[in-house]
């Protein structure tokens, strides 16, 4: 089984985040940068599947050059090649473009299965597996939580609200995102850290795939930190004291102690 | 120039019903209609919905729209794509709004991206601006915000996140009914039964307190000094998703939107940055308190009273100051 995992490259989940004087973005030049965290799990994912079932797990990413550092972890975590669309301003394109990209890149690949976490955690919009699905003419399930190959189709566990689930089955190819803690994430071996050094990584630039950022749908116009509902009162000063003062609180104003 | 609801309906156990969420949504669209001073209306999709359908007449809508067919019974991405699509074309819809559920995650991105738009999914606010509609969604898992605009010519798809609109002001009235059979073709996925795991042991929406921990905590060996705090409280133990994923806790005390909602006198969140699908299933709480090294943390944007500082100190001392407050 062919299995491609697209994976993307966000700022690492503790990171302290300004607005960029411009308001359109982030300060993001020295923010330090991690792979998105249901991309790791779809990794794995993919992983767990080509060691059950043969085959091959081939990583794409859109990204800056930063990027190379998130796609070579994938490699060590065992993927076998990926392709790297090198592409510096990805923030001009919207979710539909940035999946053009992902299918542009894809080209004469002919996956049997096209992975992908279900959102990322910075923009969040959670659409592009589904857009790239809807691209390549596949069906496709999302918030996946379990993955059973059958013969040349696939039976899958869908996550749905307030603890339901729903199995379904769909042929191959397929495209699936996949939710956060659907398998157990492996670490990267020495050995595997040491043979990532040999594997192919293959550069495609936007321009080279044919595609441009030109008359995106929809436009972020400005970013800013959200503002409260609620009026929050912080206490601070030594761990002992502003526990007194908020039991305080919570005794005689909440009067829930 | 109008507005259309796209309203959620399922059949888990017996006849359809409705998902809670869509009466916000509803609410929504009535507000853009006059904020733009547009039509709206209302489609519900599914096989036997009329009862559904003639409940949304009393609503003050412009048409409501049962789009009725044998293979939109259970649903599928493939039908329910195609049925909305055409239901869209028909109406000649600009703006097009659905709730932020986990079915219309699975289904609007193909239905924008088959008209050659973007949806703006999650949606917490609007506004409009000369005339034209800006919305607001989040970053980063609720840090930050950002303005969002629909660039060329509608449709426009938007979804809307849960409790960001009130379903209480929706204005009752009278719409037309009208019956719209889409041409739809088998879907190349089966849905096949809707389930729940085990039976949970663990009702925590009967809990008055509840002490509920998060990422915050670093490794399972640290859970014990949360279970100190909900001991001294007399609350249950509940957490975010990775905790749970993680396995340090079991699923069935998940808070959030795919684990249990939950409203207690008071809510006291350790170590959670409060992410949206986690404030989704606890922002009703009476009290919350947040403990959390990140004074940025969107936990504290619903909290009453907070403490900013190291969940590994805090804790102890807050367990100590409540036994002697009780005493």
């Amino acid at each position: 089984m062919k299995i491609v995992v697209c994976i993307k490259q966000v700022p690492a989940r503790d990171s302290q985040l300004r607005v960029a004087s411009s308001g359109a973005w982030i300060q993001d030049a020295d923010l330090s940068y991690e792979i998105n965290e249901p991309d790791a799990y779809a990794l794995e994912e993919g992983l767990q599947l080509k060691e059950k079932h043969g085959g091959e797990v081939v990583v794409l990413c859109a990204g800056p050059a930063r990027a190379a550092q998130t796609i070579r972890e994938a490699l060590a975590k065992g993927a076998d090649r990926a392709i790297h669309i090198e592409e510096e301003n990805l923030g001009a394109f919207d979710a539909l473009g940035a999946a053009r990209l992902l299918a542009a890149a894809l080209g004469s690949e002919k996956p049997d299965l096209v992975l992908t976490g279900l959102q990322s955690d910075d923009l969040g919009y959670g659409q592009t597996g589904v857009i790239l699905a809807e691209l390549l003419g596949l069906p496709h399930a999302t918030i996946i939580m379990q993955v059973e190959k059958q013969d040349g189709a696939i039976r899958v566990k869908r996550e749905l609200e307030d603890g339901w689930f729903q199995h379904v089955e769909m042929p191959l190819p397929a495209l699936l995102t996949i939710q956060s803690g659907i398998n157990k994430l492996r670490y990267a071996t020495l050995m595997g850290i040491k043979k990532a050094k040999n594997k192919e990584i293959r550069n495609v630039t936007a321009a080279g795939l044919g595609a441009s950022a030109a008359a995106p749908s929809i436009q972020m116009s400005r970013v800013y930190l959200p503002g409260r509902s609620k009026q929050t009162q912080l206490f601070d000063g030594p761990p002992k004291e502003a526990a007194a003062k908020l039991v305080e609180k919570l005794k005689f104003e909440a009067r829930v102690i | 120039m109008s507005i259309l609801v796209v309203m959620e309906q399922r059949a888990v156990q017996g006849p359809p019903a409705w998902s809670r969420m869509s009466w916000e949504t509803l609410a929504a669209g009535q507000q853009l209609a006059r904020e733009l001073q547009q039509p709206v209306s209302a489609a519900v999709l599914g096989q036997g919905i009329e009862g559904l359908a003639s409940e949304l007449t009393e609503k003050k809508l412009d048409h409501v729209y049962a789009v009725e067919h044998d293979l939109l019974k259970d649903y599928t991405p493939d039908t329910y794509t195609a049925a909305v699509r055409q239901l869209v074309e028909k109406t000649r819809a600009s703006i097009v709004i659905f709730p932020h559920t986990y079915q219309v995650r699975d289904f609007l991105p193909k239905l924008a991206t088959a008209r050659g738009r973007v949806a703006v999914s999650d949606v917490v606010a609007h506004r409009i601006e000369d005339g034209k509609l800006v919305l607001v969604r989040q970053l980063f898992q609720g840090k930050l915000n950002v303005d969002v605009r629909f660039n060329g010519d509608p449709p426009y798809f938007a979804s809307l996140q849960a409790g960001a609109y009130r379903a209480d002001r929706i204005e009752p009235g009278t719409a037309a009914l009208e019956k719209f059979a889409p041409q739809l073709t088998h879907s190349r996925i089966q849905p096949l039964e809707l389930f729940r795991e085990a039976q949970r042991a663990v009702d925590l929406t009967a809990a008055e307190i509840i002490v509920s921990v998060g990422r915050g905590i670093k490794e399972a060996d640290n859970i014990p000094i949360v279970q100190k705090l909900a001991d001294a409280l007399g609350a249950e133990l509940a957490a975010s998703r990775p905790i749970c994923d993680s396995g340090w806790l079991p699923m069935e005390r998940q808070v959030g939107s795919s684990g249990q909602t939950v409203a207690p006198k008071m809510y006291l969140a350790v170590g959670i940055s409060g992410a949206i699908q986690h404030l989704v299933g606890m922002k009703g709480s009476k009290t919350i308190v947040a403990i959390n090294k990140d004074a940025n943390a969107p936990i504290f944007e619903v909290a009453d009273y907070g403490i900013v500082g190291d969940l590994f100190q805090v804790v102890p001392a807050l367990v100590e100051e409540i036994q002697k407050a009780k005493q």
